[in-house]
């Protein structure tokens, strides 16, 4: 899989400020029987969005929310903890999201989330308090600069994994950058034994 | 030569290139460990880019969390949907293509991952572990660096056998002083969460130390360093000794003869060096830790059995406290319980169970209440009914079932009912976790086993002084 480039968009922001979101609310375990990866957009936050019979509840954080519109999800602090489920960022990005933003995500989330062209943005909690006290405000997020951007040229920088930023400013697979150390790895192997 | 942490020496051993401020380290990896949840997508990865699987003798794989662990029907398995039972066939079919060693259905070592290959050896002090589970970490009681990965991840181990990783930060638990008589490592472990808090080892790896550490068995050591993901830590360590040489010693992976004198003098060197320095570190005192229990969805939400619960920081506690229904400053003890459940990789062991059967035997279980006992492994299960301890939790109405992660997951059909409070010795309280609307409160297997016989969240500390015969 070839990754598509990343370097700038521009969306409104839906804001869960529920701290600890763990990756049991973003897909509930018992959808974890599936084989395949796609069409799992369906089921993200799906207790927060159904009944037990499967219908809409009112509390639906997402209801009315248009997911082409609401690219930008910002959520209360330590987001993605739990599972190391990849089903969580497969699900989110299924589902419409393009980045999270928080004052802290879970690592193995976020190592997930960079791999499928989901942005794990974490910022001081300063700048989170004033992202989840507007939500739905437009932001632009500038990989090749690592800046968020709103409207009215308010900025601030943020923090992301150097490599995982190449390799979607990039298109790159990090697995084709692994096949490319074969060398070092046989040399490792040697040594070993 | 500068001082290093045990964490630093397994590290350093692994690297195949250097970390630079552009590249992270390429970390070459001993085990890998796979089942049928976490998988499919990194084979299906494997097969649309035509790869082979580069090290089908470092890849180990079984079947834990969706599958049944009520008795077989007519000698086969039941499943509770077909998509479990497809997944399950899809794991066969996959390592039979990629000549993995599956230890299914027939196998007498089958269990939860994170019980069965310690079991077998395939766990040793100074390897690097991966499997697509966040408590890959259990593996850390060895002194293994042992994490969790997505699936992509694990795709990446298979085609390379190496991971592209960012060196972590370290920090140093340090527990001193003795337990006190009936206190766990489950205890241990949820003190520390709590101190922690939920993100507080977010990017570190723990090293646990201290007296009360180092008086743990390797059972109690796998449970500590099993529950640092849910303080945020992707890894655990416990630096390897006597205890944990002679658990080793006839394993099935386990070197032998003169490979084994080289092992142990080797292992040794994997201690921490005296002044190596560790980005963070926190110290518990071993005698103030009490039977812990959570109060909230989150493991952090975690106080002494016989306190009360705190006044909401915030809305997030207040949220968590009313998920619970649970009231703000008033206790936990003595609300009512509707299902316990032993088992997991936390608390799926033989000594676990021993804990369970020290409060049930002689003893019935609360008439409100459904117990579920599940044996981590087919070992385990073994082990216990040869000590008769089945007999003790069937005479005492438990259920005794097949091993497998059943309800701390609650994908195999194993679950509890919306509204039903739960008394669980798993590794997470999340909401719905253990079925939608279920109510999950976090113990040790004293602990549990003693809500089992009051029907009611109990301290399990008076069942140490009298144990009943009947």
């Amino acid at each position: 899989m070839s990754l598509d480039k990343i370097s700038r968009f521009t969306s409104k922001t839906m804001v869960l400020e529920a701290e600890n979101i763990d990756t049991d609310q973003i897909i509930p375990a018992r959808f974890l029987t599936t084989t395949v990866r796609e069409g799992l957009g369906k089921l993200a936050f799906y207790d927060w969005r159904y009944n037990e019979a499967g219908l809409p509840v009112n509390s639906d954080p997402f209801a009315g929310k248009d997911p082409a519109i609401y690219q930008i999800l910002v959520g209360g602090d330590n987001f993605g903890c739990g599972s190391s489920r990849e089903h969580a960022p497969w699900a989110l990005v299924d589902f419409g999201f393009r980045a999270i933003i928080s004052t802290k995500i879970a690592d193995i989330f976020k190592n997930n989330a960079l791999k499928n062209g989901l942005l794990p943005i974490e910022v001081e909690p300063k700048i989170h308090a004033e992202l989840l006290a507007s939500p739905g405000v437009e932001l632009t997020i500038d990989l090749e600069r690592r800046e968020i951007i709103r409207a009215d040229h308010w900025r601030q920088s943020f923090d992301v994994d150097p490599f995982g930023r190449q390799c979607l400013l990039d298109g790159i697979d990090p697995l084709g950058f692994l096949q490319s150390c074969e060398a070092d790895i046989e040399k490792f192997e040697a040594r070993q034994t | 030569m500068s001082s290093k942490s045990l964490f630093d020496k397994v590290w350093e051993r692994h690297l195949v290139r250097a970390q630079t401020p552009e590249q992270p380290g390429v970390l070459y990896i001993d085990r890998h460990l796979v089942h049928e949840v976490t998988s499919p997508q990194a084979f299906s990865m494997l097969r649309d880019k035509g790869l082979k699987l580069r090290c089908p003798e470092r890849t180990f794989a079984t079947m834990d969390h969706s599958i049944p662990t009520i008795p077989f029907e007519g000698g086969k398995p039941v499943y509770a949907s077909e998509e479990t039972s497809a997944q399950v066939s899809t794991l066969q079919q996959n390592c039979s293509d990629f000549d993995i060693e599956l230890h299914g259905w027939d196998s007498p070592h089958r269990g939860v991952i994170h019980v069965m290959a310690p079991e077998l050896g395939l766990t040793l002090p100074g390897m690097t572990i991966v499997c697509g589970d966040s408590h890959t970490a259990t593996h850390g009681a060895f002194g293994a660096l042992a994490f969790g990965i997505g699936t992509t991840e694990v795709a990446h181990v298979f085609a390379t056998q190496c991971l592209l990783q960012a060196k972590p930060k370290s920090m140093r638990v340090t527990i001193d002083g003795r337990l006190t008589d009936g206190i766990t490592a489950k205890d241990m472990a949820l003190a520390v969460i709590a101190a922690l808090s939920a993100s507080g080892g977010t990017g570190y790896v723990i090293e646990y130390a201290g007296e009360a550490v180092r008086a743990l068995g390797m059972e109690g050591r796998m449970t500590l360093c099993n529950m640092s993901i849910e303080a945020g830590a992707r890894a655990g360590m416990i630096a390897p000794d006597e205890v944990t040489f002679n658990w080793l010693q006839g394993r099935t992976h386990a070197p032998e003869g003169q490979a084994w004198e080289e092992a142990i003098a080797d292992w040794k060197t994997l201690c921490t060096d005296d002044k190596a320095v560790f980005d963070k570190e926190i110290s518990l005192r071993g005698q103030h830790i009490a039977p812990m229990i959570t109060y909230g969805p989150s493991p952090d939400q975690a106080m002494a059995v016989d306190s009360i619960t705190p006044n909401p920081a915030g809305n997030v506690e207040a949220e968590g406290l009313d998920y619970m229904q649970f009231t703000a400053g008033r206790p936990v003890l003595g609300e009512k319980v509707d299902v316990v459940f032993i088992g997991s990789c936390t608390n799926g062991r033989l000594s676990d169970l021993w804990e369970v059967a020290h409060v049930l035997k002689g003893r019935k279980i609360h008439k409100r209440v459904r117990m579920l006992i599940v044996p981590g492994s087919e070992q385990v299960r073994r082990n216990a009914e040869s000590e008769g301890l089945h007999d003790i939790f069937i005479a005492a109405g438990a259920e005794w079932r097949l091993p497998g992660c059943s309800m701390c997951i609650a994908m195999n059909g194993d679950m509890a009912q919306p509204g039903e409070l739960v008394v669980s010795t798993s590794n997470r309280n999340f909401k719905g976790r253990q079925g939608k609307g279920a109510r999950t409160v976090l113990a040790s297997p004293a602990t549990a086993a003693a809500c089992a016989v009051w029907g009611e969240v109990a301290d399990p500390r008076p069942f140490r002084e009298t144990p009943h015969v009947a």
